[in-house]
């Protein structure tokens, strides 16, 4: 019989309310009933042998040597009035993946979107601080040569209406005359299909439409899109929200390989999929950076209440 | 036995009846469709000559002396030809600049308010208004008859055609940009394109299907139009050449189409040979059920690309 340790005592009224859940009894057939703490919502259990939770798959660090590519310094990013994100700073580092969770409207995604200065393209957005691209400030730079080396990849499958083939090419075409043709693109369009794990499905059928694929084929087509351009960075805004479990899991394990050879940052609102994925982990709250560290730390023993709530499924 | 609760019979005597009448407006419209094909069928059959087809027309009393209708066939496909090219890549241009840029919000107000006007002008009004501009500022696009500028030509006559399709590109233009999410877009911004590029490679690729339906309904409209051509193409039944037989000269030249042959040779016309008006309008409406297949072939590509 397992022994079970109480909830930690409740330190004030608020803690009564957003306190982990109660034990509940666990009835087996043929067996007595006895009573387990409940799972605590992210799958993370902090007892070993306690709670329902399935076993974790929790990727291993890489062991690609660590490089920092950008620095987000102090940056706020206001809609009009309306405040969306609190003077964060970040580092963004290649070889490991950085993943920012919080319940909807922390300003994930917002923040996510000023790395490649999408947020501009939203007439009332204003944005403060310095982001920095291998030092170099990315307001100094060309908007367009910026978005070839910070790449990416969106919620919904978003293939555009062309080949396969045409879509992968899509960056590496240069606009007006002198577009490059087929011969010449076909060894980067090959790297990045294979890099994103397609070659073996459309390898054969680069001339099909990109759009008769299906929905996790399309996401990783996205993927190979956004890699052709050898890019130093992939922003992923709930690359896998649109997905089924299978699928998931395939993007996953891209991630976990690209980790390796670009700095990957990914938004996402599912908490097991940050545990199995990221190696940091910052959690935005109302657009403050609430807690940022590695994912055991913050997953397994998070600093601040909020971020005890909220990885405990307290709200969100 | 158990009876459906939403029978029909079981319903309110006023809802009955709104029903069945209902019923009987489909069933009535199907009748009159049905009837319009199949009588203009059977008289098109009765005065079927497939040499008219490829016979020119003369003015003549004698009804076996006046020809075919080769001209107005050319004429009705030149017209929809020359009102196209014009039509669709002004309406594209228009519904991408309303769409996709739409600044300052005035200027795109009233660029909306001009396309509605023009697409509730009658023909007839638009006829006019092209006569006045071809006889007094353009007069050297039309055909003159020994120096006198009489204002006609097809030049004239698809200037003004390409006005009754413009409204028509314009809007299904605008529907399928429309309809294109905004993740697409920032997807193309997000790979370093400008808006330019998007507009190109990803914006209009995609509205392709919408551009079609929106043009083909337009020719549909041009080649069904009487009005304007009446007015701006002349009475003439052949194509008379403005200049010298060139290219231009033929556009600058007068002619006829299937509707005006048709109205010239029904009873209210001057022509007053029933039988062909009736073969004339059998094809012009074989023309027209052809460009309706055609927007439907089209629309059906129309399916969601992307969820939202």
């Amino acid at each position: 019989m397992a022994t079970v340790t109480p909830p930690p005592a409740a330190r004030d009224e608020r803690d009564v309310i957003l306190a982990p859940p109660p034990p509940v009894r666990r009835i087996l057939v043929d067996s007595e009933p006895t009573v387990v703490q409940a799972p605590l919502g992210n799958g993370y259990a902090t007892q070993a042998g306690v709670g329902l939770t399935a076993p974790l798959r929790r990727a291993e660090p890489s062991s690609a040597p660590k490089v920092e590519r950008m620095r987000i310094e102090g940056v706020s990013i206001a809609y009009g009035e309306k405040l969306a994100v609190d003077e964060v700073s970040l580092p963004v580092r290649q070889g490991e993946v950085l993943a920012l969770i919080g319940p909807s409207g922390c300003g994930k995604t917002t923040l996510l979107r000023s790395l490649n200065r999408l947020v501009e393209i939203t007439p009332t957005a204003i944005r403060s601080g310095t982001i920095r691209l291998d030092g170099d400030d990315i307001d100094q730079m060309e908007v367009t040569a910026l978005r070839r080396r910070v790449s990416m990849v969106f919620q919904q499958p978003n293939p555009f209406p062309m080949s396969v083939f045409d879509n992968v090419a899509y960056a590496l075409r240069e606009q007006g005359s002198g577009r490059p043709g087929k011969d010449a693109l076909m060894s980067q369009v090959g790297d990045a299909l294979v890099r994103a794990g397609l070659w073996d499905e459309v390898g054969a059928t680069l001339d099909h439409p990109a759009l008769r694929l299906s929905g996790g084929q399309q996401q990783r087509l996205c993927i190979a899109r956004a890699l052709a351009a050898r890019p130093e960075v992939l922003l992923l805004d709930e690359p896998c929200s649109a997905l089924d479990p299978r699928s998931t899991q395939v993007i996953e394990e891209l991630i976990l390989k690209l980790r390796e050879e670009v700095a990957v940052v990914i938004v996402t609102h599912n908490m097991q999929q940050a545990l199995r994925i990221a190696d940091h982990v910052g959690f935005m709250y109302l657009g403050e950076l609430v807690e940022y560290g590695l994912a055991d730390q913050v997953f397994g023993a998070p600093r601040e209440q909020r971020t005890r709530e909220y990885v405990g499924g307290a709200f969100g | 036995m158990t009876k459906p609760i939403d029978s029909v019979s079981s319903w309110p005597l006023r809802d009955r009846a709104a029903f069945y009448a209902a019923w009987a407006a489909g069933i009535a419209l199907i009748a009159i469709a049905g009837a319009i094909v199949v009588y203009m069928a059977f008289r098109g059959a009765q005065y079927f000559d497939f040499g008219l087809l490829f016979e020119s027309p003369s003015a003549s009393l004698n009804q076996a002396t006046s020809g075919g209708f080769k001209d107005p066939i050319v004429g009705t496909a030149l017209l929809l030809i020359m009102s196209t090219a014009i039509a669709a890549p002004l309406g594209v241009v228009i519904a991408v600049w309303l769409t996709e840029y739409g600044r300052p919000a005035g200027l795109a107000r009233a660029v909306e308010s001009a396309v509605e006007v023009v697409a509730g002008t009658p023909s007839i009004v638009l006829a006019m208004f092209g006569l006045i501009l071809f006889q007094e500022w353009f007069g050297f696009l039309t055909f003159d008859a020994e120096g006198a500028v009489l204002g006609r030509s097809f030049i004239a006559a698809a200037s003004m055609m390409s006005l009754i399709a413009l409204p028509l590109v314009v809007g299904a233009t605008r529907e399928a940009l429309n309809s294109i999410p905004g993740h697409v877009r920032e997807a193309s911004y997000a790979l370093g394109k400008t808006k330019a590029a998007t507009i190109r490679r990803v914006l209009l690729p995609a509205a392709r299907p919408g551009i079609g339906t929106g043009t083909a309904l337009g020719m549909g409209r041009v080649a069904g139009d009487t009005a304007i051509v009446v007015v701006l193409l002349g009475s003439t039944l052949q194509i008379l050449n403005g200049a010298n037989g060139s290219v231009f000269g033929l556009f600058r030249g007068t002619g006829s189409t299937l509707t005006s042959y048709v109205y010239y040779n029904s009873p209210a016309g001057e022509g007053l040979a029933p039988e062909k008006a009736y073969f004339a309008a059998f094809v012009l409406l074989l023309v027209v059920i052809l460009l309706n297949f055609v927007v439907t072939r089209i629309a059906r590509g129309k399916e969601e690309l992307w969820p939202r």
